[in-house]
Formats: structure tokens, C-alpha cells, sequence
């Protein structure tokens, strides 16, 4: 798994519940609690035993800890104007979803983030198979796209599910702009943001 | 509704379809066709229509907005530094091809005359904001059906696109659905990103091998450097006076009496005085030397600033002199003198580090020998060696 997917979840687990509740699940999963290089590689499994370890300090399912996670990233202000380049309302933020690996792509070549195909049904009914290599995803998915609703001031429904043959879900968008949102501006700020 | 007409009638020779692949003389227009200045607009938001004479008859929306105010009627040059591409009119002597025959002549298209300019169609022209010279815009002319219609640029901001958005506050919906700005921008934040994750993963390596590299080479108990670190130094020194570098000395101290503190009052005691020692020799020796510590109460110098004997004696007489001050650990009295024996990297016509520190001990056992505390310098024959 890339080191950034790990290093983001390490931020996430310890911004969310604490340096404490991190350092267990480091122990737990064996790690260095200084934790993930996010632009090293690691193996796949260790992913899966932070987020398993996470899970059962925590006493949550998987599937609402990844949720979380996915909520999380869109608040991340680099992440959240990555993102937001996607399009100028959520509409167009929707309908560029299948490109945003290729666009991760653009960023780090070896980046390996789950395949997306989106079909839009009409009348603001989008659907969107996630399929990734480690299962959840999709759940990561639908946090982030909540929270991109609200990022961008729209008014949208999002369901998930896992059939266990794919990972769905399902946008039934109301309104594009239903509040203001949280401001955009595509110049970058001026002042950098200190790396986490 | 405003429309700009975009081209004469077609030609009459009903062979070509598409004007792909026709000649410079037979460039058809787009048949029966007119495009709405909104619909200008929504391809190139950054165009630019100028009349024969060279005054702005409309601006896209973005470049609209990049003016700050309606501009119609006015000289482009009021509005515009003319860069490169255009030329005074009757200009291009100096483009290559209209010096090198007639054959590349031909091939050169008409130029485009524009009040006073003149460019080339189809090629680069440049034009920089008179209200903000250091923004330069990039673009492409074409003629607009006959001379009378004027000319149609199309422009962008190049190598500038970052500095634009932010000084006209430009959005999402400034720049045509085809237009790659938002990916440059994208790539531009997220390289940043990258290149941020990368520079503190190179500093934090950099930490850490120097960390590593500090702990290779100096005494954890002293943090005078080891003996590793010693022989290093001393083989880049003797490497230095082979090339022509500056001669320099090694002087020897063994500890007396330490054994006795050591035994009597035990390893805490010990390390108490090494502890002391090795604040001595850090602060006896001058920038530039080498304290390492090289056994349990042995250290040498590597005295690399210039070598004086008198210096170097007066030096060992002042260490010697502190070491001798009885010190208190927990209550009870420490003390212990020192022996020094210094050998010369000058006294060797063929310098080796092993002789030079055999000369140097064998200085040191003359010291021990004449009754300890005191400092004793390598013979000049190096007999003794």
C-alpha cells in the first residue's frame, strides 16, 4: 500500500481519537509509533491490521471507522482543494469522480487508488462502483463525498452498500447549491500550510 | 444578439468538403455558418476581436474581466504592450524564410495588417497588460472573413497562469471546459504537496544519518570522539602533510592514579572523572584539534592548529595542572594526575600515523617513567620509535 494512504490513516486515527489511541493501534500492529513515510511503500497487510486494530479499540465497524476516514480527507485542506478542482459545483464535482485517480495519477505515478465508474441515471441519480484492491473503499468513498457535499453546499443523499460482490453508491443529488458552502478560490494560498 | 460573420462565401470549386489539406489561397469558411460572440466566448473566453485599424471591438469574458473595464473602441496599444510576433507593418524582414529565397517566401503566410502591425496568422504573438506589465499573454490570429472584418486572437496566460488566477480572483467557470488550467493548477498544488512530503522525508534521512554517523564516531561516555573517529582524523592529517599540508602533533595522556579511584570508589567514580577530563581537554584545545578518547583512561590529541612546542607544552602543563585539582564525588576526594607524550607529524621524514603514535607513546613511558604529572616530547632521531 502507498505510504500515503497508511501515513493518512495514521493522521486520521490521531486526529480524530488522540496520540494515545494511535500509539495502541501502532503497538498492536506492530509498528514504530512515528508510524508511515508517505512517500514509501509498505505491504498491503499492514493496512488492514491498523485499520482492524482501529476498529476493535475503538469498538466500531470497519465499514463506519472507514466512513470517518473518508470524511476526514475531505477536511484536509490540501486534500479538500485537491479535490474541489474537480469541478465548479458538486454537479461537475460528480461527474469528474471517474477521473480523479487518473488524476492522483498525475500527482504520483504510483499511487494505486481504487477503480471508480460512475454512471448517472437521470434526474440527479448517480451511481458509483468502487472496486478496489482491499475491500472498503467504497465506504471511505461515501464519507468523502458527504463531506464534499457540504464542502460544496450541496444538498445530496448518499447510501452505500456492499453486496459483497461490489461496492455501491448510490448520489441522488437535490440541489447543486443549497448553501454557500465552504469558499474556494483556485489561487493556493499564500501561506503554506506546515506538512502534517 | 451579436454575431461575428466568420468567413467570406465558400469558393465555388465544390470539391473540397472540409478545407483540411487546402492551400493557403483556398481556406474556406465554415459553410452558411455564424457563431454568436457568447458562443465566442464560451470556447475561447480569452478572445479578442480588433478591426482593421487595430482598435478592440469585443473581449471574451475572462479577458474582460483580466481588463477590469469595458475597453471597446479603444487602440489595442493603449491596452496591450505589442510583444513578439508582431511587426510594424510592412515588417517580418527579419523572420527566417523571407531571407532565404523565394521558395520559403511562398511558404510564409500573408501577414495580417492591423492598424500599425502586422502578424502572422496561424503563429505565436504576444501582447503584455499595459496595467500589468509583468503578465504577459500568449496568443494565435486569424483573419475574420474579409480585411474589412479585422482579425480574431485567441489568448492565454502561458507560463502565468498561477500569477492570473490569483490577481484577478479567476474561477472555475474563467476558463473554457477544454481548456488543461485547472489540471496545471491541480498538478501545481498537488507537486507541491509531494515535493513537501519529500523534503521532510530527506530531512528527517538527514537526521537520522547523522545521528547514526555521531554515534559511529564519538564516545558515549565522554562525547569525545573514539577511537575510530581518531584514526580517521589522524589518517586524513597525515594523507594532508603528504600532499603539502600543515605538519601537526599527536600528544598521549594516560591517566595515574585513576585505577585507585576506580577501585576504591567505584565505576560511578570513574566515570565521574572521565566525565571531567574529558570538559578539560574540550576546553583546553583549541578550535581546529581532536580530543578522543581512546581506552579506558587513555585519550590523545590531535593538535592541528599550528604546532608549537612551547605552546604544545604549556598546554599539557595547564591540563595536567587541573587534572591534578582534587575533586569531591559524593563526598569523598578524587584525585589523579595525567602523563602526556607528544610526538611531532614534522619529526618523521616519511610520515606514517602507526610510527607517529608509537613515537608518541614511547614519549608517554618516558613520562611514566620520570615519576608521572609531566610531559615528555618524541625524540628528534626517533630512535626511540
Amino acid at each position: 500500500m502507498h505510504g500515503l494512504i497508511n501515513k493518512s490513516i495514521q493522521c486520521f486515527l490521531r486526529d480524530s481519537y488522540g496520540t494515545a489511541l494511535w500509539e495502541a493501534v501502532a503497538r498492536e500492529t506492530g509498528l514504530d509509533t512515528v508510524g508511515f513515510e508517505a512517500m514509501l511503500h509498505y505491504d498491503d497487510a499492514v493496512t488492514e491490521r491498523m485499520i482492524g486494530a482501529a476498529a476493535a479499540l475503538k469498538n466500531r465497524p470497519r465499514a463506519a471507522l472507514l466512513e470517518d476516514l473518508g470524511a476526514y480527507l475531505a477536511s484536509v485542506e490540501g486534500l479538500r482543494r485537491l479535490l474541489r478542482f474537480g469541478g465548479g459545483d458538486y454537479w461537475d464535482f460528480l461527474r469528474s469522480l471517474d477521473e480523479l485517480p487518473g488524476r492522483s495519477l498525475m500527482a504520483l505515478v504510483d499511487l494505486e487508488l481504487p477503480e471508480l465508474d460512475l454512471r448517472e441515471d437521470g434526474g440527479g441519480h448517480f451511481s458509483l462502483v468502487v472496486s478496489g484492491k482491499v475491500p472498503g473503499w467504497g465506504a471511505v468513498m461515501a464519507g468523502l463525498l458527504r463531506a464534499m457535499a457540504d464542502d460544496y453546499g450541496a444538498l445530496a443523499v448518499i447510501e452505500w452498500e456492499d453486496s459483497g460482490r461490489e461496492e455501491r453508491i448510490d448520489v441522488t443529488l437535490l440541489e447543486a447549491r443549497y448553501t454557500d458552502g465552504r469558499s474556494f478560490e483556485l489561487a493556493r494560498p499564500q501561506r503554506e500550510e506546515a506538512p502534517a | 444578439m451579436s454575431y461575428i460573420r466568420t468567413g467570406i462565401a465558400r469558393p465555388e470549386s465544390g470539391e473540397d468538403q472540409g478545407g483540411l489539406g487546402s492551400g493557403p489561397r483556398h481556406d474556406p469558411a465554415l459553410a452558411g455558418v455564424t457563431l454568436s460572440v457568447k458562443g465566442i466566448a464560451q470556447l475561447m473566453p480569452m478572445f479578442l476581436r480588433l478591426d482593421r485599424d487595430g482598435r478592440i471591438v469585443e473581449v471574451g469574458s475572462t479577458l474582460e474581466k483580466v481588463l477590469g473595464e469595458n475597453v471597446s473602441g479603444q487602440p489595442m496599444e493603449k491596452v496591450f504592450r505589442v510583444g513578439r510576433g508582431w511587426a510594424p507593418n510592412g515588417g517580418f524582414r527579419g523572420e527566417p524564410g523571407h531571407t532565404m529565397g523565394d521558395a520559403q517566401f511562398e511558404a510564409l503566410p500573408d501577414p495580417l495588417r492591423i492598424g500599425d502591425w502586422s502578424a502572422l496568422p496561424g503563429r505565436r504573438v504576444y501582447l503584455g497588460l499595459t496595467r500589468h506589465p509583468d503578465i504577459q499573454l500568449r496568443g494565435v490570429c486569424v483573419p475574420l472573413g474579409s480585411d474589412a472584418d479585422g482579425v480574431l486572437l485567441n489568448l492565454s496566460f502561458g507560463i502565468h497562469l498561477s500569477d492570473a488566477v490569483r490577481r484577478f480572483a479567476l474561477s472555475d467557470a474563467d476558463f473554457a471546459p477544454t481548456d488543461l488550467a485547472m489540471e496545471l493548477l491541480y498538478l501545481q498544488e498537488a507537486k507541491a504537496a509531494v515535493l513537501g512530503e519529500l523534503r521532510g522525508l530527506t530531512t528527517r534521512l538527514e537526521a537520522a544519518r547523522a545521528a547514526a554517523h555521531d554515534k559511529a564516531m564519538t564516545d558515549a561516555l565522554t562525547g569525545l570522539a573514539n577511537r575510530r573517529a581518531f584514526d580517521f582524523a589522524l589518517g586524513r592529517s597525515v594523507a594532508g602533510v603528504r600532499h603539502g599540508g600543515a605538519p601537526f602533533a599527536v600528544a598521549h595522556l594516560d591517566l595515574d592514579h585513576f585505577k585507585a579511584v576506580n577501585d576504591t570508589l567505584g565505576h560511578a567514580a570513574g566515570d565521574f572523572i572521565l566525565e571531567q577530563v574529558s570538559r578539560i581537554l574540550r576546553e583546553e584545545t583549541r578550535q581546529g584539534d581532536l580530543a578522543a578518547r581512546v581506552g579506558g583512561d587513555e585519550f590523545i590529541l590531535l593538535l592541528r592548529s599550528p604546532v608549537d612546542p612551547g605552546a604544545i607544552e604549556a598546554m599539557t602543563q595547564r591540563i595536567i595542572g587541573r587534572l591534578e585539582r582534587p575533586v569531591t564525588f559524593e563526598g569523598r576526594e578524587c584525585r589523579i594526575s595525567g602523563s602526556f607524550g607528544v610526538a611531532l607529524s614534522s619529526q618523521l621524514e616519511v610520515l606514517e600515523a602507526e610510527r607517529l603514535l608509537a613515537m608518541a607513546d614511547a614519549a608517554l613511558y618516558r613520562s611514566k617513567s620520570a615519576g608521572r604529572g609531566c610531559c615528555s616530547f618524541a625524540g628528534d632521531n626517533a630512535l626511540e620509535a
